[in-house]
């Protein structure tokens, strides 16, 4: 029987993300993604993984969800929030698709013995985790760099406005 | 006590969620919302599962989930700002973030 921070934790995870593609103005769906993504981060805690805890804090929530709610405050312009009507067969589309994933997963994990498997084994901490990332998986951290770097470039060359361009 | 079981569920529900909204959202926004979300569940499977797994997998196979988890992280974050730019300059571009009326680069 799970306690009841972990179910204090997972509504505020889905009810965040119900949330995020609900709310009727952007702004508050911007701030519903951050909720459901501050629950996952709680849910990290209760998996005894602090580190990744707060690196998801620090990243999605420091960085990710404000980023979002820059270019929604700094555009401001009428049409981000007119909410776009979904087509009526899309929606029914979507809600039985969705009903289909989680029913889908709900019977493949009762059929299984996950439920029985209560205790976190994992002692291994951050000195772990960096050994692991420094030695074994260094390529891969040297590639995501690249990565980054490529992106904040591509993301600033994109968004850059030239001169003739404002002048007009 | 909270059951490996918990975690995949709740997992599976936000799977749910987000490909209900990238299914029905026409808002460019709302579907970077919805990819978030799913990109969320895997992350919460990887850390679930190997916060789980046996003891005698060794220390590093059980460090392995969270510093995958890591790497996820770092790339969705990367895919978030270039989204971004890409619906800031289709908005100065055609003046609508309806992702169904980008239509400049059909074939």
């Amino acid at each position: 029987m799970p306690d009841a921070t972990f179910i204090a934790m997972m509504v505020v995870t889905v009810g965040g993300a119900i949330v995020a593609l609900e709310a009727d103005e952007i702004v508050y769906g911007a701030i519903g993604l951050a909720g459901s993504l501050f629950g996952v981060a709680a849910l990290f805690f209760l998996l005894d993984a602090p580190y990744v805890a707060v690196f998801q804090i620090a990243v999605y929530i420091g960085a990710i969800a404000v980023l979002i709610l820059f270019t929604v405050m700094l555009v401001r312009q009428e049409k981000w929030y007119k909410e776009l009507p979904a087509r009526s067969l899309s929606k029914l589309a979507g809600i039985l698709t969705g009903l289909a994933i989680v029913i889908t997963f709900t019977f493949a994990i009762i059929s299984t013995n996950l439920s029985s498997d209560t205790q976190i084994q994992n002692t291994a901490g951050f000195v772990q985790i960096g050994q692991l990332i420094s030695t074994t998986y260094s390529p891969v951290l040297e590639v995501l760099a690249l990565v980054l770097g490529a992106a904040v470039v591509g993301a600033l060359t994109l968004s850059r406005v030239d001169k003739e361009e404002k002048r007009e | 006590m909270n059951s490996l079981a918990d975690f995949v569920y709740v997992s599976a529900i936000l799977f749910g969620i987000g490909i209900y909204g990238l299914i029905t959202k026409r808002n460019a926004l709302r579907l970077l919302f919805a990819v978030e979300i799913l990109i969320n569940a895997a992350n919460l499977n990887f850390v679930a599962f190997g916060q789980y797994l046996p003891f005698a997998a060794g220390p590093q196979a059980n460090a392995m989930g969270q510093t995958f988890v890591l790497f996820s992280i770092a790339l969705a974050a990367a895919e978030a700002a270039v989204i971004l730019a890409i619906v800031v300059v289709a908005y100065r571009i055609h003046h609508d973030v309806d992702v169904s009326e980008l239509k400049s680069m059909e074939g």
